[in-house]
């Protein structure tokens, strides 16, 4: 799987007209930089599309971009309620990595961090992809047997993986306190080198130029209010700009994935959860990594404006109130505290909470449904962001050929009849 | 925040509540008469609405008992409090349990019938 390399799309210099480069600065200071392009168009939206995205999220945009670069569908528009990436793209902790226990999941997340690796290049836009590791603590004798059995299985996927100790741990993380008297001590953890953030806004943004300048219309405040079916096949979209026709529709609008496909007649197995997440004030450096811990749904990283950026494990009711619980948050930051002493008189700025789409498996569904032209990308739960490059090209793929590929195959909507589930709660099913 | 009314001990702080999920889904008694497809809208497919949804709560660090509730998604007002096996009364909560798309599911038809003659037999028991 190590050397397949992903289609990154036939096309010339990307950003065309307006491509950032060092050259671009020095020209624009000569106008003081008054006359830099619209990064995307303001699209008012056409009465026919060959495929309209709902959602402009990150895999929304990622989706449109891979359309039109590696399928060559330009005639195609994203359509989005509010704005770009004001969703659980500008609400997550940005945290990416590939280290999940089974193939199927290996194979797309790990897609995913190969685009990530070229990905500011592909866009020509910076966004701030930064492999600074993801380690993720072990509490208990049992989580860290649990550990190297998914190390091990990483491995055998071609992907770095390696387990630490407390000691090397605490070499790696000096703030962390390795104390085996804490109510959840350090007994070890797993690092993933290759792991690490990135700036969410800059995705989404990237995506969104890099597919406006291919000839993508991309159309904010244009909220879906229902989907035009003819028998088994859909016709068009209703929003509240008026009616779209397009024979292909793609669904990219996690939390609210039930809402849509409730408009077209489609069951889903997912519940829409709160996720948490909080900054703080900016401090001077003392985290170059993120740390994970699954048991105390925690995880920690600092921003590079300083913030130290923490997020919280799901609520355990459904929601649609972006919105959470107070107790959820208290219980994480009474565990960083712990691991990290250093951070117990500071003071925290923001707190947010997104939607999420969990699925039962906390595995995505990247699936085609009943309904003929329309396909659901969603599911993806706490831990979508790093699978925006994956996600967006491997749905682009099943939109444009009608069959998914190889990577996409296993997330079908299907699998829940066939019982062939992808059971990730232990990669996945709390921290991201 | 929630203050969530146990039918059983009162207003408590929703920390003291564990969530159950979607409420009135029956269990088709035949599961091996019906296709895989029925069986996945029992077990894997849930009602996800935004706005007012009926589901199950346990009063699990108090009485321990489970109980259904009518909670608005968005706004989380708790609409209705009602005993487990009981419908709900309020016009809003009895909008939302007859429309749901389950009902006209194969499962949900394939748990009727064994319902209707355990009754029956009940009854056969009752009048020997």
């Amino acid at each position: 799987m190590a050397d397949n390399q992903p289609d990154r799309g036939q096309r010339g210099l990307p950003g065309g007209k307006s491509r950032y480069s060092a050259f671009a600065i020095a020209k624009n200071a000569a106008s003081y930089h008054q006359d830099w392009q619209r990064a995307w168009r303001d699209a008012e939206p056409k009465a026919e599309y060959d495929a309209v995205i709902i959602g402009g999220g990150g895999h929304g945009l990622a989706t449109a971009y891979y359309l039109a670069a590696v399928h060559g569908m330009t005639n195609i528009a994203v359509i989005e309620k509010g704005w770009l990436g004001g969703g659980n793209t500008g609400r997550n902790t940005t945290i990416i990595r590939s280290n999940y226990l089974w193939d199927e999941s290996a194979a797309i997340y790990e897609h995913s961090m190969k685009l990530w690796e070229g990905l500011s290049q592909d866009l020509n836009f910076n966004v701030m992809f930064s492999q600074r590791g993801v380690l993720t603590i072990a509490h208990s004798e049992h989580e860290l047997r649990e550990m190297s059995r998914r190390v091990h299985a990483i491995r055998l996927n071609g992907i770095d993986s390696e387990i630490l100790g407390p000691d090397e741990i605490k070499k790696f993380v000096p703030t962390i306190n390795i104390d085996q008297s804490i109510r959840y001590p350090v007994m070890g953890g797993f690092l993933q080198r290759r792991g690490g953030t990135a700036r969410h806004d800059a995705v989404a943004w990237g995506y969104a130029r890099a597919a406006d300048d291919l000839g993508v219309d991309i159309i904010q405040k244009c909220e879906v209010t229902g989907l035009r079916r003819q028998g088994r096949r859909i016709v068009g979209v209703e929003t509240s700009r008026g009616f779209i026709k397009t024979k292909k529709v793609g669904c990219v609008v996690a939390g609210h994935s039930s809402v849509v496909a409730a408009m077209a007649g489609i069951r889903l197995p997912i519940a829409s959860r709160p996720l948490q997440a909080l900054v703080s004030e900016p401090i001077k450096p003392i985290l170059d990594t993120v740390i994970m811990s699954n048991a105390v749904h925690m995880y920690i990283s600092q921003s590079d404006k300083g913030e130290m950026v923490l997020g919280a494990g799901v609520d355990k009711y459904n929601s649609y109130a972006q919105r959470g619980s107070f107790p959820v948050p208290e219980h994480m930051l009474a565990a960083a505290v712990e691991l990290f002493p250093v951070l117990s008189r500071l003071r925290m700025l923001r707190h947010w909470g997104g939607i999420v789409d969990t699925c039962p498996d906390a595995s995505p569904i990247i699936s085609k449904t009943d309904i003929e032209g329309l396909y659901f990308d969603c599911g993806w739960g706490t831990g979508g962001f790093k699978a925006t490059p994956g996600s967006g090209h491997v749905f682009a793929d099943l939109i444009a050929n009608d069959r998914p590929n190889k990577i996409a195959a296993p997330y079908a909507l299907d699998r829940f009849r066939s019982g062939l589930l992808i059971d990730e709660h232990g990669a996945a099913g709390v921290a991201h | 925040m929630m203050l969530i009314e146990c039918p059983f001990c009162g207003p408590r702080d929703e920390t003291e509540f564990s969530c159950g999920g979607e409420a009135h889904i029956a269990r088709p008694l035949a599961e091996n008469k019906i296709s895989d497809a029925d069986f996945a809208d029992y077990l894997f497919m849930r009602d996800n609405p935004k706005g007012l949804f009926l589901e199950r709560w346990r009063h699990s660090a108090g009485c321990r008992r489970w109980f259904n509730m009518a909670r608005d998604t968005v706004s989380h007002d708790v609409v209705e409090v009602y005993p487990m096996g009981a419908l709900p009364k309020t016009a809003a909560a009895k909008s939302v349990y007859n429309t749901s798309w389950r009902r006209d599911t194969a499962a949900e038809q394939a748990a009727k019938p064994a319902r209707a003659s355990q009754k029956q037999a009940a009854k056969a028991r009752g009048s020997k």
